[in-house]
């Protein structure tokens, strides 16, 4: 252990441990606009600086690890000057656009001038003219309001390794773009939105459609409908004062129908049909042996483009199954629509997601038009909907818990649990041991699938067969997962596993690029930990229990993976291949 | 452009191909492939034999030397040194030193993009001039200085600026009249 002293305290904090990181451990808070726990420090805003007792200059914090003896402060007048300063540089490159920008009062750079007091700017501005970029129509690129934290670039480089965005030029003119003079639909963005989830301004944010379904709201001809993801329960309080994980599906379903919509369902019960039909795929391909395994999930559409881009020869290892999300979609204008007599084209499908690659996701291939037509219409991140409700002039906090509508509201636990890295591993396993065995299981709890450990190995005793399975979440570590698979191919060996559950996120889609600002590792837990208790507490923990899935199949489907199955629940897949990054 | 068409797919490919058969490109690629941290080595024959850096081509390497297209794009637009558009036939740089910068170059910078019409960086649309900002070339005691082509002009007021364009000028009519 390192013994120091800050701001006259003694302290004690493992070898390595930053000055940024030990303040924080003795109740100090050092600012920083650059500084994010889920990335490495790039020391770039310079807002963290320290005096360090014989240092020649102020240090620092986030890069400074804290040596023996060292004799830090954190805060004194000179201290706050020189970060005001610094303040007033970053302020005098940044567009005076808070009232007209999409995180106004959101803005990590905003609370930073009401913290230092910033009231008059002296400075000249020097703020570049950028062309916005919206081409991926999921996340739109505002390079004029960027603060060159490097925040993007790190996590869509070395967490996420797309590799898409990196930052070109240097010094005033540095700036967040795509490689080369090209368009970000044209990189290999995947549009998981983790860049816009971790800039601290308003450069990048999700595509917003809150005006298109508010107009649709208002349409009198259209037959407004929504459906909300699981990991969005847990993550839409955080606006409205409630704890990370807190689960407030009940005001959720009540929120929506105030606002307008006629019928309210629950991705969670796509959820459960995707576990139905994944579970017979998994079945069938085990039965059929051969080179038909590993299957990987396919409800992750980040996921899904990453692979389409990196990883085509993996194709055929693809669950063919569509997410949650699309079954809903496509079934609610065909089934739903024939049940209640109204014609698919009058009906106007919003999803609520954790994600802004959903946005695409409702378009990415013609198996999105199930129905005839397409199946979902809009797609919203968790944000969106969040001032959607206080538009509404909603208030959220005290609103009473409502239901979701039949046919496609009801849910089993292993439907809510698909929102967490592990979740959908959970589900299938529940069910897969049914389709085997015929019978079912009392062992339904993984727990060691449910950490944030970026690959997570586990075998499973299914009848008289060990599966072996895989959970990987963040790309980087998923690619290590692929990386194996295609190695044991090559060399004519079995793979590595049955069965591998991918998310393109850090902790699944609680973490998920549409989910409300400022995730970390503990926010991550903590909505994960939301949506494992309402699993644990459910009466109803099997997908294939559900009594709703069980009615869709008898009356409308007839069996998992039969001919209509396909025709709405699957999908297909093909090489997108831009460029290699 | 739809996104990830076929075509897209086709036309890189293409592009890449192209590329891959160009013999400066294969000699630097062979030359330097199995070296750690060779990119800026690649990028600098490239531009040396080529006075730019052309994307396929970019392409091609991040391919060959395992590095993704954003690295090759942030080495190559951090240094001035590279260009990723060819350049005009007169280059011309003017040092912004410390030296030359205290003697007056910023005023030099305006007025030889005034006289070309090029904006600093970029070259004219007749690709006769390009004209660019180079930190100090080592002749502080004729600051200010510039240089075209490798041509040394030292102690430089803006009035010598029109002279100098109008040398490269004619320099490259006579040129092209052969």
């Amino acid at each position: 252990m390192i013994n120091a002293i800050l701001n006259g305290i003694k302290i004690q904090v493992e070898p390595g441990t930053s000055i940024l990181q030990a303040a924080h451990q003795a109740q100090v808070k050092i600012p920083t606009l650059c500084y994010h726990p889920d990335l490495p420090p790039t020391a770039s805003c310079g807002i963290c600086v320290v005096k360090v007792k014989n240092a020649p200059n102020m240090m620092r914090a986030c890069t400074t690890p804290v040596g023996e003896g060292m004799e830090i402060t954190t805060q004194d007048a000179e201290i706050v000057a020189v970060r005001r300063s610094i303040l007033e540089l970053i302020l005098s490159a940044h567009p005076n656009e808070c009232l007209t920008c999409l995180r106004n009062g959101e803005c990590e750079l905003q609370r930073l001038a009401e913290d230092f007091g910033i009231s008059r700017s002296d400075l000249p501005k020097l703020v570049p003219s950028l062309p916005i970029d919206d081409s991926t129509k999921s996340i739109v690129l505002d390079p004029r309001k960027c603060v060159r934290c490097g925040r993007c670039t790190v996590v869509c480089q070395n967490v996420q390794n797309v590799w898409a965005l990196c930052m070109k030029n240097r010094g005033l003119d540095a700036v967040v773009a795509p490689a080369g003079d090209i368009q970000l639909a044209d990189s290999p963005c995947v549009r998981c939105g983790q860049c816009s989830a971790h800039c601290p301004v308003g450069a990048i944010y999700e595509y917003n459609q809150a005006e298109e379904v508010w107009k649709a709201l208002l349409d009198k001809e259209k037959h407004c409908i929504v459906q909300i993801a699981p990991a969005v329960r847990v993550s839409i309080g955080e606006t409205f004062g409630f704890a990370p994980g807190t689960n407030l599906t009940g005001k959720l379903y009540t929120a929506l129908r105030r606002m307008g919509f006629q019928q309210v369902f629950d991705t969670n019960f796509g959820a459960d049909v995707t576990i139905m039909e994944e579970g017979s795929e998994l079945v069938e391909r085990i039965t059929k042996g051969g080179d038909s395994l590993p299957l990987i999930t396919t409800c992750c559409p980040a996921w899904v483009d990453f692979m389409e881009k990196f990883d085509s020869d993996m194709i055929s290892y693809f669950s063919s199954c569509k997410s949650p999300q699309a079954i809903v979609g496509a079934l609610t204008k065909s089934y739903y629509a024939e049940k209640i007599g109204v014609s698919p084209d009058k009906i106007f499908m919003v999803s609520i997601m954790p994600c802004t690659a959903k946005k695409f996701e409702i378009v990415r291939a013609k198996d999105m038009f199930a129905s005839g037509h397409q199946d979902i219409d809009v797609s919203l991140t968790t944000r969106e909907l969040a001032r959607m409700i206080r538009q509404a002039g909603l208030e959220f906090a005290s609103l009473d818990e409502g239901e979701a509508d039949s046919p496609l509201g009801r849910y089993t636990g292993a439907g809510t649990i698909f929102g967490e890295t592990g979740g959908v591993m959970e589900a299938a396993l529940r069910t897969a041991h049914k389709l085997v065995t015929g019978k079912e299981t009392d062992n339904l709890e993984f727990a060691p699938i449910h950490t944030l450990e970026g690959v997570k190995e586990l075998t499973v005793k299914i009848g008289d067969k060990d599966i072996k399975v895989c959970v990987a979440h963040g790309l980087r570590n998923v690619e290590e997962v692929v990386d194996r698979v295609r190695q044991a191919k090559k060399a004519g060996q079995e793979p590595p596993w049955h069965f591998i559950e991918v998310m393109a996120c850090l902790g699944g889609c609680v973490g998920g690029g549409g989910q409300f600002w400022g995730v970390t590792d503990k926010v991550r837990l903590e909505r994960a930990a939301g949506l494992t208790k309402e699993d644990r507490g459910a009466k109803l923990r099997r997908s294939h229990e559900n009594p709703d899935v069980k009615k869709l199949y008898d009356e409308f489907i007839g069996k998992p993976l039969s001919e209509k199955a396909h025709t709405l629940f699957h999908t297909h897949y093909v090489e997108r291949s831009l460029y290699r990054r | 452009m739809a996104i990830g068409s076929g075509d897209t797919i086709v036309t890189i490919k293409k592009a890449m191909a192209k590329a891959a058969g160009e013999p400066d490109v294969v000699a630097a690629v062979k030359k330097w492939k199995n070296k750690r941290g060779s990119l800026i080595m690649v990028l600098h024959e490239i531009q040396n034999s080529r006075g730019y850096v052309p994307r396929d081509v970019s392409l091609y390497l991040s391919q060959e030397l395992d590095v993704p297209l954003s690295r090759i794009y942030e080495a190559l637009t951090f240094y001035h040194y590279f260009k990723l558009e060819p350049p005009g036939k007169a280059v011309i740089s003017v040092c912004t030193g410390t030296a030359c910068y205290l003697k007056g170059s910023p005023a030099l910078v305006e007025e030889f993009s005034k006289e070309t019409g090029a904006k600093v960086g970029t070259s004219t649309e007749d690709k006769l001039f390009h004209l660019q900002c180079v930190r100090c070339v080592g002749c502080c005691g004729l600051a200010p200085v510039a240089i075209v082509n490798g041509k040394t002009y030292g102690r430089l007021t803006t009035s010598d600026i029109k002279k100098i364009v109008n040398e490269w000028r004619e320099h490259f009519s006579t040129d092209d009249a052969k």
